[in-house]
C-alpha cells in the first residue's frame, strides 16, 4: 500500500530527454511532411499513428509513466478505454445512419 | 510517545466539541475535517431535497385536473426543469457519497482523514455556489429554464429563458461531484489502515470507489457539453445547431454519456449501503462478498455501454439501437448478483428488524420493480410504444428515488446515533417508513399504467380518461410526502431531545462502530490494525490501539 | 497474533507516529493524475464532437483547413514541446540540487507560453480580419462543414489556450516556491504536479495540431 520510495528516486539524466526532445521534433517534422503527400483514406490514421507515438514519448519519458507503479499505469488503461468505447459506440450510430 | 499525549488530547472530546482554532459558524465554514463537512453537505442536500419534493407537490396538484388547476403551462414547464435539477444534481448524484461517504469511508478504512481535507471543502463550497447560481437563474434574465433536466438541443439554445445560468450551474456541481470522486478514489488506494487489504474493505468503500471511477471520468464530457450550449447561446458558435449544420443527435449521445453512468453515480453508493444494513440486521458474515465488491466494478463498466437506450426513438441508426439494446441487458447480470446475494444473506440470519432494514427490503422490493420495468424498456419493441410516457416517469421515479431515495432514508436511520450521538423515536420511525412505502407505491405504480394508457410525460394538461388515475396517483403522493415530513420530523426531534446513543447500538461490525458516538475529532488514538473481513461477527477483526497492545504484552512477559 | 500487529506497525511509520498531518507524495501525484484524466476526457468530448462532424462533413473540413496556416501550427507545436522539455529537466535539475538552473528553465518555460499565446493571438486576429468568426460576414456565406469545423477550432483551441493560461499560473506559483526554497530537492512533488499538468497541455496540441492544421 503505502511504498513511498521506489518511484521518486528514479531519476533521468539531461541528455535522455534532450534524446526524447529530439525524437518528438523529428516526428513533427515528419508528420508534416507527411501531410503533403497525398495517402487518401490513410492520410488521417499515418498523422494520428504519429500523434500518438509522440504522446506515447511525452508520457514515457517527460511524464515519467514508464518508472511509476503499476498502478498509474492501469489507471492510465483504464482512462484511454472509457475514451475509445465513447468513440465506438457513438460511431455504431453514426456510420450506419 | 510526545504524539501519543496530544493525539489523547485531541479525542477526548467529539468532533462537534473540539475548540479548533476557529470558533463558532467558522469553525464550521473553515474546517477540513470530514466529519464536518459530511454534516454541512447534509444540511444542504435536505433542505434542497425538501424544496424539490415541495416542487413536485405542485405538480402533482396541477394533475389533479385537466386543464389549468393552480399555474400556468409555462411555470409548470420551469417547475419539472427544476424539480429534476436540484432532484438530480443537487440531491440523488451527492447525497449518499458526499453526506454518508465523506462522514464514514475514513472511519471505515481506518484512517483520520481523507487524503485531501482541503480539497474536500472546497468541494462542499463548489456544491454550495453550483446551489445558488441555479437558484438564481430562477429569478434572473428570461426566467426560470424549462427545457427539462436534460436540456436538449436545439430548444435549449433558442429558449428565451435563463438556460446559461442553470446549465453553468450544472456544470459547477459537476466540478464539485469530480473533486470529490478523486478525493475519495486516492484515499482508498492510500489511507487503508495496515492489515486492510482490497477485500477487507467494507462494501460500501468499494461501491465508493467504483463511483469516484464513474465521477471522475464521465462527469467532464457533461462539463464539455454544457459548456458548449453556454457557447453557443453566447456567441452563435456553430456547434450543436442543426442551422448551422450541427447535429443534435450528438448533443443527445454525449449528454447521455455522462448521464447514464451517472445513474450508476446515484445508486451504486446506495448499493453500498444496503451491503452495510443487512449483514449488520441479519447478524451474520454477508454472503458472496467478493462477488458483491466486484459487481460494483462490473456495474460501473458496463453502465459506460449503455447510455445509448435513452434515444431509441430519437432518429439513431437502427445498428446502435439493436446493440445499445443488447448491451442495456448486461445491466441486469451484476445488479442480479447483488440482490440474490443481500437476499441470501438474510437466509438463516438471525433477523433483527430495526429501521433500516425495515427501508432496506422496501428497497428491496421496490428497486425490483424498478429494475424489471427497465428491461421492458430495453426491449426496443416496447419501448417504442412507452417511451416518453408516465411509464418512464414511473420507472426512474422507482429506481431513482426508490432505490436511491430509499436508501439515503436508511443510511440516515442507521447512522444518526453515530453521527449525532442521538437516538429517534422507533415506533414514529416505522410509522413514517410505513406510510413512506405505500403512499410511494400508490403515486408511481399508477403512472406505470396511467404511461401505458398512452399519458405522455411533462405534459400540463391531458384528456378526462386519464383524470381517475391522476387523482389516484396525487392521494399517494400526498401519503408519501406525509410519511417524509414525519419521518424528518422525528430525526429533529431526536437530534433536539432524543437520549444519549450508546457507541454500538446495532451490533455493526465495521470500524465506525468501534468508536465513540458521536466520534472524536481524529476518529482513532491510534490507527488501528486489521486481521480480517469486514462483517465477521463471531471474533474480533480489528486490534483498535494496537501499540499499546503491543506495550501491555510486552509487560506481560517481562 | 501480535506478530502480525508488530509487523504491521512497523510497516507504516508514518501513519502511527506523526499523528494528523503527514505528507504523501505518492498520493498527491495520484491526485494529479486523476485530475488529468477529468481533463483529458473534457477534451475527448471535444474530439469525440470533431470525430463525429469530420465523418458527416469530410469536405467541408477539407475546404476549411485550407484557411489555416500549417507553418505557424508547426512553429507552435516545437514551441510546446520544448516547454516540455524545459520543465522536464527543470524538475531534474532540482533534484540534482542546481536550484539555479532549475528557476532559469521555469522561467523559459514561461516564456515558451507566452510565445505561444502570441502566435495564438495573431493567428485568431487574422481569422476574424479575414471575417471568420461566428455570425462573421465570411463565416455566414461557408458552407455547413466549413462552419463546423470553425466552431470546433476556435472552442478546441480557445479551451487549450484557456489550460496554457492555467498552466502559466501554476508553473508562476511554483517557481516562487522554488525561489523561497519552499519546494526543494527533497520536497518538489508540487513542481512534478505542474509539470505533469504542463505536459498534458502539450499532449493535447499534439493532437489538436495535425487534426486542424493537416487535412488535405
Amino acid at each position: 500500500m503505502s511504498n513511498n520510495t521506489s518511484s521518486e528516486t528514479h531519476h533521468m539524466s539531461y541528455g535522455t530527454y534532450i534524446m526524447v526532445w529530439l525524437g518528438l521534433v523529428a516526428l513533427t517534422a515528419i508528420t508534416v511532411s507527411v501531410a503533403g503527400l497525398n495517402f487518401g483514406s490513410i492520410t488521417l490514421t499515418v498523422a494520428l499513428l504519429i500523434a500518438t507515438a509522440k504522446t506515447f514519448l511525452v508520457m514515457n519519458y517527460f511524464m515519467h509513466v514508464k518508472f511509476e507503479h503499476t498502478v498509474f499505469k492501469i489507471f492510465i488503461a483504464v482512462c484511454i478505454i472509457t475514451f475509445i468505447i465513447m468513440i465506438t459506440l457513438t460511431f455504431f450510430d453514426l456510420s450506419f445512419r | 510517545m510526545a504524539n501519543g499525549t496530544a493525539a489523547a488530547h485531541v479525542n477526548d472530546v467529539d468532533f462537534y466539541h473540539y475548540e479548533g482554532k476557529h470558533k463558532g459558524i467558522m469553525s464550521w465554514l473553515l474546517t477540513t475535517d470530514h466529519k464536518r463537512i459530511g454534516i454541512m453537505y447534509l444540511a444542504a442536500i435536505v433542505v434542497f431535497f425538501l424544496a424539490a419534493m415541495m416542487l413536485g407537490v405542485l405538480m402533482r396538484i396541477e394533475a389533479l385536473t385537466p386543464g389549468q388547476t393552480i399555474m400556468k403551462p409555462q411555470t409548470y414547464n420551469s417547475i419539472f426543469t427544476f424539480h429534476g435539477v436540484i432532484m438530480i444534481f443537487l440531491f440523488i448524484i451527492p447525497a449518499v457519497p458526499a453526506v454518508f461517504g465523506n462522514f464514514f469511508l475514513p472511519i471505515q478504512l481506518g484512517a483520520k482523514d481523507v487524503s485531501f481535507p482541503r480539497l474536500n471543502l472546497f468541494s462542499w463550497y463548489l456544491y454550495m455556489a453550483g446551489g445558488l447560481i441555479a437558484l438564481l437563474s430562477l429569478f434572473t434574465g428570461g426566467g426560470a429554464a424549462d427545457t427539462g433536466w436534460t436540456f436538449y438541443v436545439p430548444y435549449s439554445i433558442r429558449s428565451s429563458a435563463n438556460v446559461s445560468l442553470s446549465v453553468f450551474g450544472a456544470f459547477v456541481l459537476g466540478f464539485s461531484s469530480i473533486v470529490t470522486g478523486l478525493n475519495f478514489i486516492t484515499t482508498i488506494h492510500r489511507m487503508r489502515a495496515p492489515g486492510m487489504s482490497w477485500f477487507r474493505m467494507p462494501l460500501f468503500a468499494w461501491a465508493l470507489y467504483a463511483t469516484s471511477w464513474i465521477q471522475v471520468l464521465a462527469t467532464p464530457v457533461i462539463g464539455i457539453t454544457l459548456f458548449l450550449i453556454v457557447l453557443e447561446r453566447a456567441f452563435g458558435i456553430g456547434v450543436f445547431d442543426p442551422a448551422l449544420g450541427g447535429d443534435p443527435l450528438l448533443y443527445q449521445h454525449m449528454f447521455w454519456i455522462y448521464s447514464h453512468p451517472a445513474v450508476y453515480i446515484m445508486i451504486l453508493p446506495a448499493m453500498g449501503v444496503v451491503s452495510e444494513i443487512i449483514p449488520t440486521f441479519a447478524k451474520k458474515d454477508i454472503f458472496g462478498y467478493k462477488q458483491i465488491a466486484l459487481s460494483s466494478l462490473a456495474i460501473a463498466l458496463i453502465g459506460y455501454l449503455v447510455w445509448g437506450h435513452h434515444m431509441f426513438t430519437s432518429g439513431m441508426s437502427d445498428t446502435s439501437r439493436v446493440v445499445f439494446s443488447l448491451l442495456t441487458f448486461l445491466v441486469a447480470i451484476p445488479t442480479g448478483v447483488k440482490v440474490f446475494n443481500w437476499v441470501a444473506t438474510l437466509y438463516k440470519g438471525s433477523i433483527e428488524i430495526k429501521v433500516p432494514l425495515l427501508f432496506v427490503m422496501a428497497f428491496i422490493f421496490i428497486f425490483s420493480i424498478g429494475g424489471l420495468t427497465g428491461l421492458v424498456q430495453g426491449a426496443l419493441a416496447t419501448d417504442i410504444h412507452l417511451t416518453d410516457t408516465y411509464f418512464i416517469v414511473g420507472h426512474f421515479h422507482y429506481v431513482m428515488f426508490g432505490g436511491m431515495g430509499t436508501i439515503f432514508f436508511a443510511a440516515l436511520h442507521y447512522w444518526f446515533p453515530k453521527m449525532f450521538g442521538k437516538t429517534y423515536n422507533e415506533k414514529v420511525a416505522i410509522i413514517s417508513a410505513t406510510l413512506f412505502v405505500i403512499g410511494f407505491n400508490m403515486f408511481y405504480f399508477t403512472m406505470f399504467i396511467l404511461g401505458y394508457l398512452g399519458m405522455p410525460r411533462r405534459y400540463y394538461d391531458y384528456l378526462p380518461q386519464y383524470q381517475g388515475l391522476h387523482v389516484f396517483s396525487s392521494i399517494g403522493a400526498f401519503i408519501m410526502v406525509t410519511g417524509i415530513v414525519l419521518m424528518f420530523g422525528n430525526l429533529l426531534r431526536g437530534l433536539i431531545k432524543g437520549e444519549k446513543a450508546t457507541a454500538n447500538p446495532w451490533g455493526g461490525t465495521t470500524l465506525e462502530w468501534r468508536i465513540a458516538s458521536p466520534p472524536p475529532l481524529e476518529n482513532f488514538d491510534e490507527i488501528p490494525v486489521v486481521t480480517g473481513g469486514p462483517y465477521v461477527h463471531d471474533r474480533e477483526t480489528y486490534i483498535m490501539n494496537p501499540i499499546k497492545v503491543i506495550h501491555k504484552e510486552e509487560e506481560a512477559v517481562h | 497474533m501480535s506478530d502480525e500487529v508488530i509487523e504491521s506497525v512497523a510497516l507504516h511509520p508514518t501513519s502511527h507516529a506523526t499523528g494528523h498531518v503527514h505528507r504523501d507524495d505518492e498520493a498527491s501525484k495520484m491526485g494529479m493524475w486523476l485530475f488529468l484524466f477529468t481533463e483529458l476526457l473534457l477534451f475527448g468530448g471535444m474530439f469525440l464532437l470533431y470525430a463525429g462532424y469530420r465523418f458527416l462533413y469530410p469536405d467541408g473540413f477539407k475546404a476549411a483547413a485550407l484557411e489555416m496556416n500549417s507553418f505557424i501550427g508547426a512553429v507552435n507545436t516545437i514551441i510546446l514541446l520544448t516547454s516540455s522539455l524545459s520543465i522536464a529537466l527543470s524538475i531534474a535539475a532540482l533534484q540534482k540540487e542546481q536550484k539555479k538552473l532549475s528557476i532559469a528553465l521555469l522561467v523559459f518555460t514561461l516564456f515558451c507560453g507566452l510565445a505561444f499565446l502570441v502566435n495564438k493571438y495573431f493567428e485568431w486576429s487574422h481569422e476574424i480580419h479575414n471575417g471568420i468568426y461566428p455570425k462573421g460576414p465570411a463565416l455566414e456565406n461557408m458552407s455547413e462543414g466549413e462552419i463546423l469545423y470553425f466552431g470546433l477550432y476556435y472552442t478546441m483551441t480557445g479551451l487549450h489556450g484557456l489550460h496554457v493560461i492555467v498552466g502559466m499560473i501554476f508553473i508562476g506559483v511554483v517557481l516562487a516556491f522554488v525561489v523561497k526554497n519552499k519546494i526543494s530537492s527533497t520536497n518538489y512533488t508540487r513542481l512534478e504536479n505542474a509539470g505533469l499538468y504542463w505536459h498534458l497541455v502539450d499532449i493535447i496540441w499534439i493532437f489538436l495540431f495535425p487534426l486542424f492544421y493537416l487535412i488535405h
